[in-house]
């Protein structure tokens, strides 16, 4: 890990020096243990802030929405460089003008898990070779780091960055011993009535802070859905419907596009896990597009394009 | 979308997709025909149902 971060701050800082990019998108050590946040270096003697642990989970392509300050780099790990090209595919930047910084990834850690089994303030988290150990005021816990892995790390099968000019590290070897869609078939078996229940319990703890909404990559639009009141096209209110109604929407402008990045979850101050309905929409474009989002720059997504052999069993 | 709503728990019969021409009078009967059927087999809906607001 202190190899990634060595080596993405000499790559941001040779970028940087040689004029290549404006400025790049990284992370930065945030002011609590396991809180990475995102920062923006824009002259080479910053780049030393720059580092790379297993707390970078947000989703940094979500920085690059129509920037239009020349050219970018980004430090990306797979689900990044796959949601960068997602935005490159629906213009929403240029392939020119971002320069890729690739970080194969060995998954990020769940930081509600860890709060959950520690007792006590954390102050400080630190890993080395697969292990997290955790201090807190009473204490040391250690962890293998398989066992908190954030759920969507634990099933990802797109480790390493789909695109790159740089990269920051060997490719990692790709799972391929885990079924990404385990949870998503267990509510398919389920029945009509255990399914309606399933999400009742699910969202109930919802509170509509739309912070899903922010952390996701893809949504960019100027005036979301929720925020609309001419026309308006869900209630703003807390009732159950509203807020089923909300989750729908959300994960089905998601449909095709969703990199199952995880950033939705992370972000959710109650710990909500949305993404067993983007979960469902990724299977479904799957197995009936033989699709799965942001792989190619040179494939259009699956409901971009018309096909004659489309699934059509739905129309009668 | 339909298999999305039907993830939710909303019944597979009360969504219907269909694409009827213009000149298709009895296509267009045979599917409305259906889909009453359909939907009185399942009943009234009872979830996605907005209740009285809640005043406390």
């Amino acid at each position: 890990m202190t190899a990634y971060t060595e080596k993405i701050r000499e790559i941001a800082q040779r970028l940087l020096k040689e004029c290549k990019v404006e400025m790049v998108i990284g992370f930065r050590a945030g002011t609590m243990p396991m809180m990475n946040e995102p920062c923006f270096i824009r002259k080479p003697d910053q780049a030393d802030q720059l580092v790379w642990d297993s707390n970078c989970g947000i989703n940094l392509a979500n920085y690059l929405t129509n920037r239009k300050e020349g050219k970018i780099g980004i430090v990306a790990k797979g689900c990044d460089s796959r949601n960068i090209v997602n935005h490159i595919l629906e213009n929403k930047i240029q392939r020119d003008q971002v320069v890729v910084i690739g970080v194969p990834c060995l998954g990020m850690i769940d930081k509600r898990k860890i709060t959950r089994e520690t007792e006590g303030e954390i102050l400080a988290v630190t890993e080395t070779d697969g292990k997290v150990s955790v201090q807190t005021a009473g204490g040391e816990t250690t962890f293998d780091k398989a066992d908190v892995l954030q759920s969507n790390c634990r099933v990802c099968t797109h480790r390493n960055p789909v695109i790159h000019d740089e990269m920051a590290g060997d490719p990692v070897a790709e799972q391929t011993d885990v079924d990404p869609y385990a949870d998503v078939k267990a509510i398919e078996a389920m029945s009509t009535e255990d399914k309606w229940n399933f999400f009742d319990e699910l969202l109930s703890p919802c509170i509509r802070c739309y912070a899903c909404r922010n952390a996701c990559p893809l949504c960019y639009c100027p005036t979301c859905f929720v925020d609309e009141s001419k026309p308006q096209w869900v209630g703003k209110s807390q009732d159950p419907l509203d807020i089923r109604t909300f989750h729908f929407l959300r994960a089905y402008h998601c449909a095709g596009r969703c990199t199952d990045c995880g950033a939705c979850e992370r972000a959710c101050p109650v710990g909500i896990n949305m993404r067993v309905l983007t979960k469902k929409l990724n299977k479904d474009c799957l197995e009936q597009y033989g699709w799965e989002a942001g792989l190619s720059l040179d494939s259009r997504p699956a409901l971009d394009i018309y096909n004659p052999n489309d699934p059509d069993e739905f129309i009668k | 979308m339909k298999n999305l709503l039907e993830h939710m728990g909303v019944e597979a019969d009360r969504l219907h997709f269909s694409w009827i021409s213009s000149a298709e009078s009895t296509k267009f009967v045979k599917v409305v025909t259906e889909i009453t059927e359909k939907v009185k087999a399942i009943g009234p809906n009872q979830h996605f149902v907005k209740q009285a607001a809640k005043v406390a």
